[in-house]
Parts: C-alpha cells; structure tokens; sequence
C-alpha cells in the first residue's frame, strides 16, 4: 500500500508539478495516473522511487516513510518500467533481467537461473537470451522490460508509459498480457499514462491529474466514467464517454429478452402473429435444437406452411455472454433490425439485447 | 615547395643497400615514432577524460573548455616545438607535450559528446534500479560512450602519427628524422622509408583500435 498525505512538488524554477496530493493505492491493485501533459502524473510517479524528492508531505510504503531508507536500497525494492522498457543496450537480454538480482549481490548462477525464469514469465522464447535489445521487436522489449522488473519479486511495480512505444495492436496484446500476469502476481502497480483508454483498460482504479499536479478525480473506471466530478474530467474523458463505459461492461451485465421466436417448422402466418406479440415487423428463426436458422422480416415470409421452406439470412454479427456491451452495441449497428443476438458457448440462442437495454444500463 | 627542387635534381630510385646498412637507424626512428604516438595520445586522454567529467558534470564549462582547447590547436606547431626548448630542452617532453595539446581538441569533444549521448531513458532507468552514481558511470555510462570514445582516439591519433614529424626539427621526430635527412641531402630512399613505414603504422593503429572497439563493444555489431 502506498499513501500519499498533502504530497507537493515544486521544481527549483518555481514550477508547481504537484499540489497538496492525497490519495492511496491499495495493495494488490493497479493504479493508472491519467492527465494531459504537464499534470504532474509522472512526477507523482517518481516521488515514489524518490526520482524525485517531494517538497512537501508525506509518502508511506507499507507503512514506512519512502525517506527512511536510502535511495539506491528502496529502488531496489520497486521494479521500474519505462516506455520501450529503458533496457541496457549493451547487455544481452539475460544480463539485463540479472541486474537488479547481481545489485543485490546474488550469485551469477542464482541470477541467470532467475532470468531465465523470468523469460518464461513473460511469455518469451528461450532463444532471445543471449540477443541484444536492439535484435528485439518492440514487443519483445517490452517485455524483458517488465520482466527486468519483477526480477526480485519487489511487491511494488511503478509503470511510465510502459507501452508507449509499440504499435496498438501489440499494445493491446501487452495490456492484456499484464493482466493476466497481474491476476498471479497481485503487485502494487503504479500505472501512468496519458491515454484515457489504456487508462480505462488497465486499471482499477485512475487518479485524474489536470495541470498543475492537482488531482480531479479518483475512482474506479465505471465510477469515473458514470459520475465524472466536473468538466474538466468529462472533458478529459471526451464524447465516447457512453461507448467506453459500454466497454467495461459485458452482456452477461444485462439481460437478455427473448423477443420474437418461431420454430423453423412454423407457418408465415405464426411468424407474423408473434412479431406482432412483440411489436416488431421480424422473427428470429431456431432450429430444434435452438440454434439459429436465421432471421426474417414478415413480410418477407409470404405464406410458406413452414419457414424451414425458406433460404433465411443470419444476422452478420452475435455475441456471447462474455463480449462487452460495446461489441453488443456494434452488433446492433450492423444488424438489419437493430437489436444483438446473444448465443451461448454451444451456439445456442440466448435473446436479444436492444438499444434499450443498452441505454437503460447507461443510466443506471 | 621547397622540397621539389633538390629531389627533381636527383636519382628517384630507391637505394636498397641503403635501407639494409641503416636498418638498425630505422628501427630505432619507428619505435621512437610509436612512443612519440602513443604518450601524447595516452596523456591526452587521460587529460581529456578529466576535463570531460567535469564539463559533463558542470555543463557550462563545456564551451569555455572547448574553445581553449579549440585556441591551443591553432598554434602552429613549429612555434610551440620552438617556444618549448626554452623549458624542457631538446628532451622527448618538447615533443610530448605539444603533441599532448593538439589531441586535446578532438578527444575533449569525443568525451563529453560521448557521454552526454547515453540514452536519458537508460541512465534513468539504471538509477531507478538502484544503481549509485559511480557504479552507473562505469558499468552504464561508459559501455555505452565507448563507441564514441573510440572514434576520437583513432582520429587523435592517426592525426598524432602525421604531426610527429614536424618535431623532427627540435630533434625529437622519430620517422621524421628520415625525412630531414632525404631533404638535407637530396637523396630520396630515407624519405620513402620513412613515408611507406608512417603510412603503415597509421593504418595499423586505425585497425587495431577499430578491431579493439568491436571486441569490447560486441552490442555495436549490427
């Protein structure tokens, strides 16, 4: 856990970074500081590693002032990654996953075998130990970055940007990967980044700075994007605020309506009888076993004594329980009647969501 | 030039017998002409190493330090060779220092340049990791200068080699005593001796650094 009481920082020419800062990261959660330029995020960052020294106030780690040891020992207690993972050039991947463990004074043997480990951990072949940072990609180096940090299993990771360098896709990969490798190691991450979305994505909580070091908001992704405090946070989190906090929900959040069904052994005129139960001009179409045989809209039935007699579209997207509701909300847009199918592991058909739903969640 | 007049007037082969009586003589001028190469250069380093901690250290004393140094190497040679009999005689020190001087320039610049071009993001992060200042210095720092480090003692010295020469006239020299003597007596084989061998140990000196550089920096190789 990590506290910060009335934390300030001003540089020596009088630049305010931080002003009066409090707030706490939990142990075992990921902490995204989040602002435009010039917030203070990645001050607030180092005055934790003592990159930087507070002017004012008080930073506890565990219950101990960050002060009360020296600079170099409390470094080396909190792994530290930077964006393209600031890797030794001319050390060779292993040798820069075995510095912090050889600063320590370990074993060179002890300190391989635990780079080699880490490897491993990161999801990286064993065949890059003995290359240069430079004969990676991004991805790769920025993984031995992280992995350099979790070298001598420091119960506190503090992130700057950690994947500013990579392209999306493989940022997202990453992302993705970090939490999966934080559901097993549970560390105390210090997250900064100036994209509201990785923000949203990563953590579970964010600390909105606005320039200045002041922080605007802290809470949860959910909590900030249905309740932002005032406009600067609105504003920061920009007009997709609906669609975002779409995202951080799944489909298995709402429920479902059956809407209107009809066996593929029914008539055209039962098929209009229950669109007509449902309000709408169309049916959805199931097979026996409650898979979808298609959807069609009444009209277009004619007078067919079982619908199975017709050749019926599927609807070009459906989604699963555990897609977001923004995925749901795409579904939607480019289905013909408007609404998402939601089908089960198996294939088998679950309702529908419908914009209303979608917006009464919004509400909420 | 004046040198053209008497060669024109005389036989431009290379004597051969002459090379193997005065074989011990050119051994001799050769290997006075390496340690003439390498203390100015050694010394100068060290100096230029010095002076570079602290203009890395105290960044205004960058361009103050390179200007004098920039002010020493415009003094002709000749003239400080001359001026510098007065104080150390017609010892090896005349020639040294000197020649200390002029690499001065471009091993101050190599240093500081070197230096200041380890990558922000990595001193950084070394620090973050608990390196302490001096520890981060040599086994971050300096690695990651050495290329540049590198660059300017081969220039500083390939350079040195040509400007040994010049000391021939306050007795120092090494080959270039061969080419006072060609051109005192109109008699060419000494001055090519002393040319080919001058030109041979300036390459060799540029390889051997180049093939030192790459054994100790094998991250460079692409």
């Amino acid at each position: 856990m990590i506290t910060f009481t009335k934390v300030s920082k001003t540089f020596p020419d009088g630049t305010k970074a931080v002003t009066d800062l409090t707030f706490t990261v939990p142990a075992g959660e990921i902490v995204v500081l989040v602002g435009p330029s010039g917030c203070g995020k990645t001050t607030t960052l180092r005055l934790i590693n003592r990159m930087e020294e507070r002017s004012s106030g008080e930073i506890m780690l565990d219950g101990q002032d960050v002060t009360a040891l020296a600079k170099h020992e409390l470094r080396r207690s909190i792994g530290y990654v930077i964006q393209a993972g600031g890797l030794f050039p001319h050390r060779t991947v292993l040798q820069n996953l075995a510095t912090v463990p050889r600063l320590l004074g370990w074993e060179k043997e002890r300190a391989v075998a635990r780079a080699r480990e880490l490897l491993a951990v990161v999801g990286l072949d064993g065949e890059v130990a003995n290359r240069y940072p430079h004969q990676l990609s991004g991805g790769q180096q920025q993984r031995v970055g992280v992995a350099r940090a979790l070298a001598v299993d420091p119960p506190v990771l503090l992130m700057d940007e950690p994947f500013g360098a990579v392209d999306p896709v493989v940022r997202q990969r990453l992302q993705q990967e970090l939490l999966r490798l934080q559901q097993d190691v549970k560390k105390t991450i210090v997250f900064v980044t100036h994209d509201i979305d990785e923000a949203i994505t990563m953590g579970d909580r964010i600390a909105l700075f606005s320039p200045g070091g002041v922080l605007e908001q802290y809470a949860s992704p959910a909590e900030l994007l249905a309740h932002p405090k005032n406009a600067f946070v609105a504003d920061f989190l920009g007009e997709e605020r609906g669609l975002k906090r779409l995202s951080l929900r799944q489909v298995y959040d709402v429920t479902a309506i059956d809407g209107p069904v009809v066996g593929m052994e029914a008539s055209a005129a039962d098929a209009a009888k229950v669109a007509a139960a449902n309000g709408t001009d169309w049916v959805v179409v199931l097979r026996p076993d409650r898979t979808l045989y298609g959807w069609g809209n009444v009209a277009a039935l004619g007078d067919v004594a079982h619908l199975s007699e017709l050749d019926l579209p599927l609807p070009r997207l459906t989604v699963h329980a555990n897609d977001s509701l923004r995925a749901a909300l795409n579904a939607m847009v480019v289905s013909q009647v408007g609404v998402a199918v939601r089908l089960g592991a198996t294939g088998t058909y679950e309702g529908i969501v419908t914009h209303e739903i979608l917006s009464g969640e919004l509400l909420r | 030039m004046s040198l053209a007049l008497p060669l024109a007037q005389t036989r431009l082969a290379v004597d051969w017998a002459w090379i193997e009586r005065n074989a011990g003589y050119i051994q001799d001028q050769f290997r006075e002409h390496v340690l003439l190469t390498v203390l100015p250069v050694t010394f100068g380093f060290i100096i230029a190493a010095v002076l570079g901690f602290f203009a890395v250290r105290w960044p205004g004393l960058y361009t103050p330090l390179l200007t004098l140094t920039g002010i020493l190497f415009t003094i002709p040679s000749l003239a400080l060779f001359v001026l510098l009999i007065a104080f150390t005689g017609l010892s090896i020190w005349t020639a040294v220092i000197p020649l200390t001087v002029y690499t001065l320039l471009i091993l101050l610049r190599n240093v500081v340049e070197g230096f200041r071009g380890v990558p922000r993001d990595v001193r950084d992060a070394a620090t973050a990791m608990g390196y302490s200042g001096a520890k981060r210095i040599l086994t971050v720092d300096l690695p990651l200068a050495l290329p540049v480090l590198f660059a300017g003692i081969r220039i500083a010295t390939v350079t040195t080699i040509g400007l040994v020469s010049v000391s021939s006239l306050v007795g120092q020299g090494g080959l270039g005593q061969l080419f006072l003597d060609g051109f005192y007596r109109s008699f060419p084989t000494p001055l090519y001796v002393g040319l080919a061998l001058s030109v041979v140990f300036a390459v060799t000196a540029d390889l051997l650094l180049l093939w030192l550089q790459r054994a100790l920096t094998p991250w460079t190789r692409r």
